[in-house]
């Protein structure tokens, strides 16, 4: 239930039978024939698996590199988000729930758990932090299309992590007949694990599709990393293979203008929504606001296995900057005709940042597109 | 520690940390119970996260509560007990946090995310300072986990009901159920708390058998809604509660 010494369970005691009940049912699901059949049937059909892996030829070209781009913005709802909710709506299904909770933050993960809710025919309800619901009314209605009603949260710093704070006190009081389907590899045993699993189909299939291009492994992964379920979704099949694995954070307006949300770059050891991680806070242990201009990766801790990662030295962490994210962001629409995501461009951005990556075959873990952001990019260029 | 105690939450800086000792003096209570604000409060419902959220932007400190503390008990003799997510206590740094709340005069500490499962370093750390720990139950704690609460616990917390803090308009069976069982498996004493806000509250819960009730969300309203007058009506509404 660790990862090494971070994770564990740090909630309420009202909250360790559901978390109990949860690990319970996913390990007898998840090798479950029937379950694992229909999970298959969903991602090929509904969510568009498998993606492609994808030679970028004329980013390559400039950078000096060979660039794959795992195609994740190409699934249903336009990010990786998606796997994780299939994935968990059909266990709380197979739970027997008849209602699922989430969070969220730009709307990303509520607009993918909508869609699960709507096609498994469960309740849902999204917690969304007031002033992202403000920001982002277009996500919010294409939620309530969806069927799901969305409740703005309106305590605290009023964004994501507020969010999943009134998600927590929701579960507190519905957890028998409600599944929390939470949005990242974040959270208390055994989320960070269950998130980590459903998206592991990404290096999965990233792994057969190099081999059959290149027939070897890649040099280097890279993926963004806010509560890091792409990057881990990525990686995790690769950790034990000879390949450089990069998370690059979000580094906002700069980490020396506290205005990022880099918590591996700068935060400290401490404990939030239920695990031991890196979180960005005060010497008093009270949690800061963060700063990213990709909404997805404005989040002030970050998942207890990236933590773990970070320790043993396994994964390389960096940051790239707001401005950098839209450089990279352009850059890509115009040289590829691909308009990423700019939490992925995160990891784009990073491509020129690191000399030793030139001559070497690189994938990056291109994990939404871009449509939602081009409002965001448009005010930025001004 | 306690018989047939009422024990009174305040969160600590709020509005000051001078008010809440104004608060804790006047008050008729028989213990403490002091909130640590915390800026993400999940246990906690509408009233005592606004009063926490208030206190920090008012520029809370950690260490005033240890000032409170202390300012108390130079003057008045009731048992105070600490309550705080673990966050503040892991950053301070478990054993310099211990020492100062045992210096302070604290006598047991409640982590309200702090399952006994994670409690073990901060556990024998508080142990050997000679502080008490108090542990949550709730209604859907199995037999086998309160077992080992009571016996971990200076005296067991029971969370009446599902959900957060914050006032209700009855205590429910499930309160009333939920203690009946922790009276059988359990040999520590039992304070019911969480929605308990009322009299009539007060009351059914000791003739069931509670050896101590906690009232917070409603003595936050009343400081939220009474400005100065609000340790008159703390009084007031606090010596209603025990008589």
């Amino acid at each position: 239930m660790r990862f090494g010494e971070f994770g564990g369970r740090y909630v309420p005691e009202i909250l360790i039978p559901p978390l109990e009940e949860l690990e319970k049912a996913y390990k007898k699901f998840k090798n479950d024939d029937e379950f694992k059949k229909e999970l298959d049937y969903y991602l090929k059909n509904f969510a568009g698996r498998p993606t492609p892996l994808y030679l970028a030829k004329n980013l390559s070209k400039e950078l000096g590199m060979k660039l794959y781009l795992k195609r994740e913005d190409l699934l249903h709802g336009g990010a990786h988000k998606i796997n994780n909710t299939v994935g968990q709506a059909l266990l709380a299904k197979f739970m027997g729930k008849n209602r699922v909770i989430a969070e969220t933050g730009a709307g990303q993960h509520g607009v993918a758990t909508a869609m699960a809710s709507a096609l498994l025919g469960l309740k849902c309800r999204i917690y969304m932090g007031e002033i992202d619901y403000d920001r982002q009314r277009m996500n919010v209605f294409r939620m309530q299309v969806l069927g799901a009603e969305v409740v703005a949260v309106k305590s605290g710093s009023r964004t994501l992590k507020d969010a999943i704070n009134e998600a927590l006190r929701d579960w507190a009081e519905s957890f028998e007949k409600t599944h929390y389907l939470i949005g990242s590899v974040v959270g208390p045993h055994p989320f960070p694990t269950i998130v980590r699993d459903f998206q592991s189909v990404i290096g999965l299939e990233v792994k057969k599709q190099i081999l059959e291009a290149e027939n070897s492994m890649p040099d280097v992964i890279v993926a963004c990393v806010g509560g890091g379920s792409n990057a881990i979704g990525i990686f995790y099949p690769f950790l034990e293979e000879d390949v450089r694995l990069i998370g690059v954070e979000a580094g906002g307006e700069g980490i020396e203008t506290g205005k990022h949300s880099a918590s591996l770059a700068a935060g400290g050891k401490g404990i939030l929504h239920g695990m031991l991680s890196y979180f960005l806070q005060d010497d008093d242990g009270m949690i800061v606001d963060t700063h990213s201009i990709a909404a997805g990766l404005d989040y002030p801790g970050v998942g207890p296995e990236h933590a773990f990662l970070k320790d043993s030295g396994r994964v390389e962490y960096s940051f790239v900057t707001d401005k950098e994210a839209i450089k990279a962001f352009l850059r890509l629409s115009k040289l590829e005709g691909i308009i990423p995501a700019l939490e992925s461009a995160h990891a784009l951005a990073y491509l020129e940042k690191d000399e030793r990556l030139k001559g070497s075959t690189v994938i990056v873990n291109l994990s939404g597109r871009g449509d939602k952001d081009l409002s965001i990019v448009m005010e930025a260029m001004k | 520690m306690i018989s047939k105690s009422l024990i009174v939450f305040l969160p600590a800086g709020y509005p000051s940390k001078e008010r809440t000792l104004e608060f804790m003096l006047s008050a008729n209570a028989d213990i403490f119970e002091i909130g640590i604000p915390f800026s993400d409060p999940i246990a906690d419902g509408e009233t005592i996260q606004n009063a926490y959220f208030k206190a920090l932007s008012s520029g809370f400190r950690v260490d005033d509560v240890f000032w409170i503390a202390r300012r108390f008990l130079e003057i008045d003799e009731r048992d105070l007990i600490l309550m705080s997510y673990f966050n503040p206590i892991y950053r301070h740094g478990l054993k310099k946090f211990v020492e100062k709340a045992y210096g302070s005069g604290f006598k047991a500490i409640l982590v309200v995310d702090l399952p006994f499962d994670e409690a073990g370093e901060f556990f024998d750390i508080c142990r050997d300072f000679g502080i008490g720990n108090i542990f949550l139950a709730a209604p859907n704690t199995s037999e086998e986990r309160l077992r080992i609460i009571d016996e971990l616990s200076t005296f067991i917390y029971l969370v009446s009901t599902y959900g957060v803090t914050g006032e209700r308009e009855k205590v429910s069976e499930i309160a009333f159920k939920a203690l009946n069982n922790a009276k059988k498996v359990c040999k520590k004493p039992i304070a019911v708390g969480f929605g308990v806000s009322k009299k009539n509250h007060v009351d059914e819960l000791f003739k069931a058998g509670a050896d101590g009730v906690v009232v917070g969300s409603a003595v936050v309203k009343l400081i939220e809604e009474c400005g100065e007058r609000a340790e008159k009506e703390i009084a007031k509404f606090t010596s209603k509660l025990k008589n």
